[in-house]
Order: C-alpha cells, then sequence, then structure tokens
C-alpha cells in the first residue's frame, strides 16, 4: 500500500529534476557557443537578438513576485494590485528600456563598457565615484538574491511537506522538516544548478537560460490558470467565490490590510523605475546585437506583464474565497494548486515554473556581482592590461563562485527571516538612483559633485525610511506615501541643485556622451 | 508638433489615466468574470504597448544608433 502512496506523492519532485535537467542540458549546449573572450563572457559579444534579448530582460525583472507575489499580494489587498504593480511598470520599464536602455547599450557598444560603474566614472570623471556606487548596488542586489534562495526553499517544502495527516515526501530521511525537502539542500541545487551554467557560458548562457525560464513560468501560470478555473466551474463561477471587498480598491479590513490608499497607488509608480539601475539588466542591455534588438522588448514587455499577471491577480481574488484569511500571500498559488487541482503532475509543472521565474533572475544577478568585482574593483586596481583574456574570465569565473558561496550561507543563516518583505527596500533603493542615470544621460550640466550629492542624499533618506520600517517591511508615510518618493525626491533635487552649483564636465567629456549628431 | 512632443504628451496622459480614482469602488464585473479595476489595467497595459509602437515608430534614436554603430561599420569595411 506504501508503494503507490510514495509513487505520486514524488512526482512533483520528478517534474523539477526534469526541469533542472533541461535547464542544465541547454546551458551546457550554449556552451558550445562560447567564443572563449571576456566579452562573451560578460555581454555575449554583443550578439543577442530581439527575441531572447525580450525574453531575458522580461524574465530577469519577473521575480518570485511574478506567479507567487502577484497571486499572494492579490489574496491580500485585493484587484488593486495589477494597477499598483504591474500596470505602472508595463508603462515605466519599457519608458526606461527606451530612455535609458538604448543610449546605455549606444555608449556601451562606442566605448566597450560592461559595466555601469565603468559608464559612471567616465561620465563623471571619478574614480572615486565608482568606490561609491559599487557597494551600494552590491549591497541592494543581495537581498533580492537571497528573496530568490529562499523563495525556491519555501517553495519545494511546501511541495514537499506534511498535508494534513498525511506525512511529508521523505520522513526517513529528513526528520526535523517533517519529511520536507530542507531548505539547506533546495538552496544547494539551485545554486549548483545556476552555478554550473554561469560559470560554464556566462552571459550567453544566461541568456539561453532566460529564454527557456521565461517560456516555462509564462505557460505554466496560464496552465494553472486554466486548471483552477475549470475545478472552480468556470471563470464566471471563480469570480463569485471572491470576497466583494477585493473587488475594489477600497481600503477596509481590520487596519486597512485590504483594499489600496490613493496616496499609495501614486508613489508606488516611482518603484519601477528601478530597472533603469538594475546592475544586472545593464549587462542584458549590452547584450543586444543592435539598437534594433530593443525594439520588441519595448513593445512586448507590457503586454508579457499583462500575460503573466492578470491569470495570477484572478488566481488570488478566487482564493479569498477558498483559504482562510491568515494564510501567508506566498503560499497561495501552491495552496490553491494542490486544494483544487491536486494532481501531483500539475503541481509539479506550476512549481517548476515557480522555480523558473526565481532562477532566470537569480543567474543575472549571480554574473553581473561577478563582472561588477571583475571590472569595477580587480581590473580597475590593478590595471587590465596586466591580465591576458582568459585570466580575465578565470577572475569573474571566481567571483562568482564566492557571491553563489556567500548567498547559499546567508540563505541558510537567515532563513527564518521574512526577507520577502526587503524586495520592495531593494527595489525602492534601486528607484531612488534613477535621477543620476538619467540625468548622466540627458543633462550636459549633471556635474561630477552632483552625482556625488544625488547617491549621498537619496541613499540617506532611504537608509532613514528603513530604519523607520524596522528593516523592512511594508512602510507608508502620511497616508499611504511610499518612502521612495522622498528618497527619489532628494536624489533629484540633490543631482540638480549640487550640479548648479558646481563646476562642469570637461569638453572632452561632454562631447563624448552628447556627441553633436 | 514633432513625433517625439506627441509621444511625450502620451505618456504623461497615460501617467495621469494610471490614476483611475473614477474606478476605485467600482466591482462591476465585466463579461462576468472581471472585476472592472483589473479589466481597466489591463486595457492600460494594452495602451502602454501601442504608445511604444507609436514611440519607436516617431522618436527611434536614429542618429545615436549610427553613431554608436559606425566604428562597426567601419570595421567591417576594413575587412572586407
Amino acid at each position: 500500500m506504501m508503494i503507490p502512496l510514495l509513487a505520486a506523492s514524488t512526482t512533483p519532485l520528478v517534474i523539477i529534476g526534469i526541469y533542472l535537467g533541461l535547464l542544465l542540458a541547454l546551458a551546457l549546449f550554449s556552451r558550445t557557443l562560447f567564443r572563449g573572450t571576456s566579452t562573451d563572457y560578460f555581454v555575449a559579444s554583443r550578439s543577442i537578438g530581439p527575441f531572447m534579448l525580450l525574453m531575458s530582460v522580461f524574465g530577469t525583472t519577473m521575480t518570485a513576485f511574478a506567479l507567487v507575489g502577484s497571486t499572494g499580494k492579490s489574496f491580500e489587498r485585493g484587484v488593486g494590485t495589477y494597477g499598483l504593480m504591474a500596470s505602472s511598470s508595463g508603462l515605466i520599464h519599457a519608458a526606461c528600456f527606451f530612455l535609458i536602455g538604448i543610449k546605455l547599450w549606444s555608449f556601451g557598444k562606442k566605448y566597450g563598457y560592461v559595466t555601469q560603474i565603468q559608464f559612471f566614472r567616465d561620465r563623471f570623471e571619478s574614480r572615486g565615484f565608482g568606490y561609491l556606487l559599487f557597494p551600494i548596488l552590491v549591497l541592494l542586489v543581495i537581498p533580492y538574491l537571497l528573496i530568490g534562495v529562499i523563495g525556491a526553499s519555501k517553495t519545494i517544502i511546501g511541495v514537499t511537506g506534511s498535508k494534513g495527516t498525511m506525512p511529508g515526501m521523505f520522513p526517513e530521511f529528513f526528520e526535523s522538516t517533517g519529511g520536507a525537502v530542507p531548505a539547506w539542500l533546495t538552496g544547494a541545487v539551485i545554486c549548483l544548478v545556476v552555478l554550473c551554467y554561469i560559470f560554464a557560458g556566462g552571459s550567453r548562457a544566461a541568456a539561453w537560460a532566460n529564454t527557456f525560464q521565461t517560456i516555462v513560468f509564462m505557460c505554466m501560470g496560464l496552465l494553472a490558470f486554466y486548471l483552477i478555473s475549470d475545478k472552480l466551474g468556470g471563470l464566471g463561477a471563480a469570480i463569485q467565490q471572491a470576497k466583494a471587498t477585493h473587488l475594489v480598491r477600497t481600503v477596509s479590513g481590520e487596519g486597512g490590510i485590504v483594499g489600496v490608499p490613493p496616496l499609495m497607488f501614486l508613489t508606488y509608480m516611482l518603484i519601477p523605475l528601478s530597472v533603469g539601475m538594475f546592475p544586472h539588466l545593464f549587462q542584458h542591455w549590452l547584450t543586444a546585437r543592435s539598437a534594433k534588438s530593443f525594439r520588441l522588448t519595448v513593445i512586448a514587455h507590457p503586454l508579457c506583464i499583462m500575460i503573466v499577471w492578470v491569470p495570477c491577480v484572478l488566481i488570488g481574488l478566487w482564493a479569498t474565497g477558498k483559504l482562510p484569511a491568515g494564510t501567508p500571500g506566498g503560499a497561495v498559488l501552491a495552496k490553491t494548486v494542490g486544494i483544487l487541482v491536486k494532481d501531483p503532475v500539475v503541481v509539479g509543472l506550476v512549481t517548476a515554473g515557480i522555480l523558473a521565474a526565481i532562477m532566470s533572475s537569480l543567474d543575472s544577478q549571480f554574473l553581473c556581482l561577478g563582472t561588477m568585482f571583475t571590472n569595477d574593483v580587480v581590473l580597475e586596481r590593478c590595471g587590465r592590461e596586466r591580465f591576458t583574456d582568459k585570466q580575465i574570465i578565470l577572475i569573474a569565473r571566481l567571483f562568482v563562485v564566492g557571491i553563489v558561496l556567500l548567498t547559499y550561507i546567508l540563505s541558510i543563516v537567515l532563513f527564518d527571516k521574512s526577507v520577502f518583505d526587503l524586495a520592495v527596500w531593494s527595489f525602492s533603493g534601486f528607484a531612488s538612483l534613477t535621477p543620476l542615470v538619467f540625468a548622466a544621460l540627458y543633462w550636459e550640466g549633471a556635474t561630477k559633485a552632483g552625482a556625488f550629492a544625488s547617491v549621498i542624499a537619496a541613499m540617506t533618506v532611504w537608509l532613514y525610511f528603513f530604519q523607520q520600517s524596522g528593516w523592512g517591511g511594508e512602510y507608508t508615510v502620511l497616508n499611504g506615501v511610499m518612502p521612495v518618493a522622498f528618497s527619489f525626491g532628494a536624489g533629484a533635487l540633490a543631482m540638480i541643485a549640487v550640479s548648479i552649483a558646481s563646476a562642469k564636465p570637461s569638453a572632452e567629456t561632454i562631447n563624448k556622451f552628447f556627441p553633436d549628431l | 508638433m514633432s513625433g517625439k512632443s506627441i509621444i511625450i504628451i502620451m505618456a504623461v496622459a497615460l501617467g495621469i489615466l494610471h490614476q483611475d480614482f473614477w474606478n476605485w469602488d467600482n466591482g462591476t464585473l465585466v463579461f462576468g468574470f472581471m472585476p472592472m479595476g483589473l479589466f481597466y489595467h489591463a486595457c492600460f497595459s494594452l495602451a502602454a504597448a501601442i504608445l511604444w509602437v507609436f514611440a519607436i515608430k516617431c522618436a527611434w534614436p536614429t542618429k545615436l544608433v549610427e553613431w554608436a554603430e559606425q566604428d562597426e561599420d567601419n570595421e567591417r569595411i576594413k575587412g572586407a
């Protein structure tokens, strides 16, 4: 009697194993396309075409939040989740790709940049500015990485753990977790798989893997949507199960936890600006074969967001009538699939989709930190001419290994902390730095002193609110204003005021970045 | 009015339309399954995509891109 039960319950894990195997195979295939140069390792020799650029950029910007977070937030706050996080992103992400991405790609191609800091150092005529920006970017990326690894571990615990009276999948192996695959093992597997292909093929492998992962998580989201709505009796019957309070944006519930305050809705629009300063996205932009490759990304990005988020928000709304109110947001999708669909094959496929969304961001972040350490610290300090191209690749690979190891250890140590709450703070931090990149690209009068002042002002205000929030968690002021409104404003004001008052950049720099076209 | 100006006006208009305060407490179900607040913003996503189609048509940075790709073209010519 035990054998069929065991066989059925481990099916999701087998499917996840197949997904990881396919991912590795694809990434190892992309290894055969690796040209062995550092430019290929860092920016895929600037050879990625429109479709892969769209998939890798979209996959990178959509983290675990795309499937898990959207469903959970909709379950908690209701229908306003889409306008709050998705439709604004469709407009603003694409604006960043168009206004910032294409310009940075042009300078990257012209002057051979592979990191943001290289661009800023030249634009603001300051080596020191790189040393100010470098730790800030690294510290803002690390919580983002932890969200991925811890999110993956928690997802697998949810799938393999005990359900009611039924024990977890491996009670004889993992007694302490009630039979669930423990976080240390999931974290190790996820980190190792990502490490394997990033180590082998760098940026090109990441682009191939991201394309596969993005297709997987988009398809699995739609599959979950179809099967759940079918089990609920169709779309019309499904929405009838949602709580009426969740179908509007009006604030309600104890402590106003349902709905969206208008000021929050307005100021949340600044958060998607974060993509303008994500270092991992900058690296993806540089992989584009030509500026024309951006066209599909700019147009299709809002549509891809819609394809993923509308079904997930609807699932979250339907779940309000099925799950108890206190259910953690991160567990809503898995629980809804588990309770309504039950089929272990579907559970495995949807879990693979969630992992795909997580891993498509993780790989780019690992790679970008390795690239930044290599180029902005080692090569900057020691001189590029001291190393051969092969040695540069080796240094980058060693850094990637170190970062993966550090992330893995931190994910174990901080496993019980609510790191998901850090996501919005990480995004707010990057968004607060957007005045810097915008001024650097569009204002000849933006100066070195203005750049220093902008970063210091934005980060000081950000840090103040971060501390006020108790180092993470949802936090607003003045009836719903997001702290990013203040930190972004401080960064913009400091850039303008100090640049006006300080010495202008040299004519050589102006000619370099504002060519007479 | 230049193409760029039209795109900027359209983008600002979309930014304002995003704050659909008139839908705040509207729980009407469009097509019997989609709450108005979600339907409106799904349409907003489509409008954003259309805006970027126009932006690419009317405000594509042709000169900047040609300038960036100039050296590459020269190298190709030299190689040939």
